[in-house]
């Protein structure tokens, strides 16, 4: 049988606020143990939650980007449930009515463009950890993560394999940096995925029995452990098996999923609307403000390079795949140069480097200026393209900018056709045995000439030039 | 001195006819006489008071003193306060020293006023009769053999039997007028959203507002000028300008149009109850106010409403109390499900258990409907009986509890019997209204004169007017100034 | 809506509070006459009527996203049942 395998996410997101989402509690990564646990984070008797204004635009923002409807009010519900790194015995969340309703993300896969279809976002507070290895027997609870703002984003069924959910998930994660409201730190926790899967006979309109795999935090994990549960429930099926809903985790050192030991036999939530909080009004001002303010967005980014600078839509997407890439490209243009050449070199030369180094672009030594200064001299033939190479690992390694690094190492492409002639004339001479192979008809002869002319020049001859004096030099 | 008004002692203090640190200590003296039988009090730290004290006198001294510097308050044990056990009236927080001030303890600070004690209260403010705490029950002074009502019913026997100057309470369902026409006081609920609820510890969150507790409405103005104002630590708390609560007092009552409800003077009031109210609404009438009848025709239904609603916020609002960060934690258990289940168990007493479990079960999986939002969309119905209501009058009166102090242990072991001692006041707190009991006269039950409650409940944000309602009857009677024998 | 004593069990479990099969049964009673007088509300037709959580019409206050605590681990963890290197210690949390 030929089986079809139907996933969603639900992506935690953590907020980049300075404070807790109902706290005045800092949210920096790496405190003591329980320094950053308020009176309200500990869920002392007696205090109570206020939201951040910040947390509230963040969402907004979010909405914005994926063109969702932002509710003109939303409520805060207590989702109970007893865990020790949950002080309230209860997680204020969204319920009901969430901030953020029906929107979409298109992505890039392979060659093809998928819209994923967003159902909600809503805002919650994370709950703090336990750690291990504390006395025998025993759990420690720090709650400095405890009430730190997450925005929730919640996909339809709508990915059909792992790649397609790797996509997304990218592609979210690059959205939430571009638009400046989690620093996609996935080490730390800032952007968590938990997916969704479940396989069903293709054609079949019906879904099959979920099971979610819990805090996924990379890429790699996440297109490992899909592959996993998908050949998982397949053989379960094939075998005759059935699926039991389950919350899985992945192990990255076997490379399984395994079912947790379930945190509530049955899980019953007893939402209801916390009544220390009030409904959330946004109002269309609320919304025209934070617009006001939103970066250009990936997507509007990539039609207008497609639009202004031809480029394929394959080019624009890897130009705005991050927000950093797409503002050094621009200001690469900006400075007057060839958009498709900038594009060729900030995907590839400059990509490579950075990668090579484990770089994000923003620590790029070389600058946008610097890079356009090279491309002047490209256009003016003063260099050539190999020879920018060379220059340009110059200007990565600190020497300079392109003329000076030009002027010093002297780089500077011979065009004077006299000393191109004298060259050519010792190249033929010292290589007779090439010219003979030549007249007797292989090209390939003429090629190795040409390569001997430019190493003679120290690559520095106008490889055109040369090629046209060899011809004639050889009557060709 | 034990009997003289907030006004009266802070004129003596001002004076220098007497120090707040002498004040104090006559409290804490009689607090030592009779505390130990009365129990209104769970925790006193003289030490404490009588630093605050010197402090007041200090401040007195310097000139910068305000209407409550120096006066010795009773605070409910609900409140969290720095370096003060603060129990709630439970096993479960026996152990917790207060690590902050909740608001209502900063403003008392900040007035200069004295925190004389912690009072004691039906554990975590469920109850009717003080007969849930921790730490006791608490004899009404009018009759020991009597409950003062509850919550608050600390708050209440400690203001009848001059253990402070006058307390503070907090009204869930009716905790602040139930105790104070129990024990023949004036206790006043104001409009949900006036008084900071930080730090006050949280039953029904949706339906608890703090209020005074004293021997007049005097006296209760000038604790309103203390206690209310805008909170940034409360999301519900009302963003409004500070009032002065004693600005209408003194004003006449010619017109004042009395509305009394006629299902509030059905079945369940005892007679003799409804004879105090009548003749202290025949006293209004002398007064120029005009009676109009109206109907609340949900009355009946705000008790099954709220029986819903408080354990349902209340079983979530304790969620907290765990074992893990603070209070109780059982010796002994298997594991975390153990730790957790034997610690609550031990450390929550039967009838908040009860409560618990009802609010568990209504908020459950597949009841929630029936019973929550239910109980929601008749919360509405109840909240429009009164705004109709109060197109047609300007004050509504009646009784304040269908009866008068009630027999310890009476209803103790039947608890709708005791739910329905809130059937007059539930609906004031649904609603988010105002709620005042004014003492108005004694009945003769078994040979005993009890106090009798005469409830006075307002528009929103009508709290001034009522407390010269309640004054200019407090003017011509003299009901609130009498005090219980062998005190 | 009546009420068994392995309801009662199952609820005391969600609510975390041990209960014994006696207390359980006798629980019963109690519960069940509250439940009773819940009851009279399934005559009421509210078809239509919007749910009320609050008493006054206000819509949410936001906070400026200000850092305003401090740490006050010390002062917080002088209550607590047990604590081990800043950490609230519990029995072992197997997932």
């Amino acid at each position: 049988m030929q089986w079809e395998v139907v996933i969603g996410l639900e992506t935690h997101t953590q907020l980049q606020t300075k404070s807790k989402i109902f706290s005045g509690s800092s949210i920096a990564f790496g405190a003591e143990p329980n320094t950053q646990a308020s009176a309200v984070d500990i869920a002392l008797p007696g205090v109570l939650p206020v939201l951040n204004a910040e947390a509230v635009q963040c969402a907004i923002k979010f909405g914005l980007a994926v063109n969702a409807e932002i509710a003109p009010r939303s409520v805060f519900a207590r989702k109970n449930y007893f865990y020790p790194d949950l002080p309230k015995g209860y997680q204020i969340s969204q319920y009901e009515l969430p901030v953020v309703g029906k929107g979409s993300l298109t992505v890039q896969v392979g060659d093809q463009e998928k819209t994923i279809r967003i159902t909600r976002a809503h805002l919650e507070e994370d709950a703090g950890k336990s750690v291990h290895g504390a006395s025998v027997g025993m759990s420690g609870i720090d709650l400095n993560r405890a009430g730190t703002p997450l925005l929730e984003i919640v996909t339809e069924p709508d990915m059909r394999s792992a790649a397609e959910a790797v996509a997304y998930a990218k592609k979210l994660h690059e959205l939430v940096q571009w638009i400046g409201i989690c620093d996609g730190n996935m080490q730390e926790g800032s952007f968590r995925c938990d997916v969704n899967v479940s396989v069903r006979p293709k054609g079949s309109d019906k879904l099959g029995t979920r099971r979610e795999i819990k805090n996924l935090n990379s890429f790699r994990f996440m297109q490992q452990a899909i592959e996993y549960e998908t050949r998982w429930q397949i053989e379960t099926l094939e075998d005759g098996g059935t699926i039991q809903q389950a919350t899985v985790l992945f192990n990255p050192d076997t490379g399984e999923t395994r079912a947790m030991r379930s945190k509530e036999e049955a899980n019953d939530y007893r939402y209801f609307p916390d009544p220390d909080l009030l409904p959330l009004q946004i109002t269309l001002e609320d919304i025209a403000k934070v617009k006001a303010v939103m970066p250009e967005l990936p997507g509007d980014m990539k039609e207008c390079f497609e639009r202004e600078y031809s480029l394929s839509a394959y080019d624009a997407s890897g130009l705005t795949s991050s927000r950093g890439i797409a503002d050094y490209f621009t200001a690469v243009v900006v400075q007057g140069a060839e958009p498709k050449m900038a594009a060729n070199w900030v995907m590839g030369t400059v990509a490579a480097k950075l990668n090579e180094q484990d770089q994000d672009i923003s620590a790029s030594p070389v600058s946008p200026l610097q890079l356009a200064g090279l491309f002047k001299r490209i256009a003016d033939n003063t260099i050539s393209n190999k020879i920018a190479r060379e220059v340009f690992d110059a200007m990565w390694a600190g020497e300079g900018d392109a003329d000076s690094i030009i002027e010093k190492k002297g780089l500077k492409q011979v065009t004077d056709s006299g000393a191109i002639e004298a060259i050519i004339d010792e190249v033929l001479a010292a290589n007779a045995a090439m010219v003979e192979e030549f007249r007797a008809g292989k090209e390939k002869a003429f090629n190795a000439l040409v390569g001997q002319a430019m190493k003679a020049s120290k690559g520095k001859a106008n490889p055109a030039q040369v090629n046209e004096v060899l011809r004639r030099k050889l009557g060709a | 001195m034990i009997n003289s008004s907030l006004k009266q002692l802070g004129a003596m203090l001002q004076s220098k006819q007497v120090s707040s640190t002498e004040l104090t200590q006559e409290f804490l003296q009689r607090i030592d006489q009779h505390n130990p039988e009365i129990n209104a009090y769970i925790t006193i730290d003289a030490e404490r008071s009588l630093a605050q004290a010197k402090a007041a006198d200090a401040r007195i001294a310097a000139g910068t003193a305000q209407p409550l510097t120096g006066i010795p308050i009773a605070q409910k044990d609900i409140f969290v306060a720095n370096g003060w056990k603060t129990t709630c009236g439970s096993k479960m927080l026996d152990n917790f020293i207060g690590p902050y001030d909740a608001t209502v303890i900063k403003l008392f600070d900040e007035a200069g006023a004295v925190n004389l004690g912690k009072t004691n209260m039906d554990e975590f403010a469920m109850g009717s009769s003080n007969e849930t705490s921790y730490y006791g029950k608490v004899q009404n002074p009018w009759d020991r053999t009597r409950v003062p009502g509850g919550s608050s019913g600390g708050s209440a026997a400690a203001v009848a039997a001059r253990l402070c100057a006058a307390a503070t309470g907090t009204d869930t369902g009716g905790s602040i007028r139930q105790p104070a026409s129990l024990c023949g006081l004036s206790g006043l609920k104001p409009t949900y959203g006036l008084v900071s609820r930080y730090g006050m510890i949280a039953f029904a969150s949706s339906l608890d507002q703090a209020g005074p507790m004293a021997k007049s409405c005097e006296d209760m103005a000038l604790m309103m000028n203390v206690m209310t104002g805008f909170d940034e630590r409360d999301s519900t708390s009302l963003q409004r300008d500070k009032e002065d609560y004693e600005r209408e007092l003194g004003k006449p009552l010619q017109g004042l149009r009395v509305g009394l409800p006629k299902e509030f003077f059905a079945d369940g009031l005892s007679s003799e109850v409804a004879a105090v109210v009548e003749s202290a609404i025949a006293e209004y009438r002398k007064l120029g106010a005009e009676i109009v009848e109206i109907s609340l025709p949900n009355t009946q239904l705000s008790i099954p409403v709220y029986y819903v609603l408080a354990p349902a916020e209340a079983s979530s609002n304790l969620s907290r109390f765990d074992g893990v960060r603070y209070g109780h934690r059982a010796a002994e258990y298997d594991d975390l499900l153990d730790m957790y289940c034997k610690s609550r168990a031990e450390g929550f007493g039967a009838e908040v258990k009860r409560r618990i479990l009802i609010g568990t079960y209504v908020l459950s999986a597949g009841y929630y409907d029936a019973y929550y939002l239910k109980a929601q969309q008749i919360r509405r119905l109840i909240a429009e009986d009164f705004a109709k209501a109060f197109t047609q009058c300007d004050v509504i009166m009646g009784p304040t509890a269908p009866g008068t102090a009630f027999r310890s242990g009476e209803k103790a072991n039947d608890p709708v019997a005791m739910y329905l001692e809130d059937l007059y006041t539930i609906a004031v707190n649904l609603a988010g209204l105002p709620g005042m009991s004014i003492p108005a006269g004694f009945a003769s039950v078994d040979g005993k004169q009890l106090p009798v409650g005469l409830q006075v409940i307002g528009n929103y944000f009508d709290e001034a007017r009522m407390l010269n309602v309640g004054h200019a009857y407090q003017q011509v009677t003299d009901w609130h100034s009498r005090m219980p024998e062998g005190l | 809506m009546s009420l068994s004593s392995s309801d009662v069990k199952r609820i005391a479990h969600l609510a975390r509070i041990e209960v014994s099969d006696e207390e359980a049964e006798a629980t019963l009673q109690k519960l069940s006459g509250i439940l009773g007088l819940i009851e009279q509300m399934q005559a009421v037709d509210t078809t239509g009527i919007v749910p009320m959580s609050h008493s006054q019409d206000v819509v949410q206050r936001l906070r400026p996203d200000v850092v305003t605590e401090t740490d006050q681990r010390a002062a917080f963890q002088a209550i607590a049942p047990a604590v081990e290197n800043g950490l609230y210690l519990v029995p072992k949390v197997i997932e």
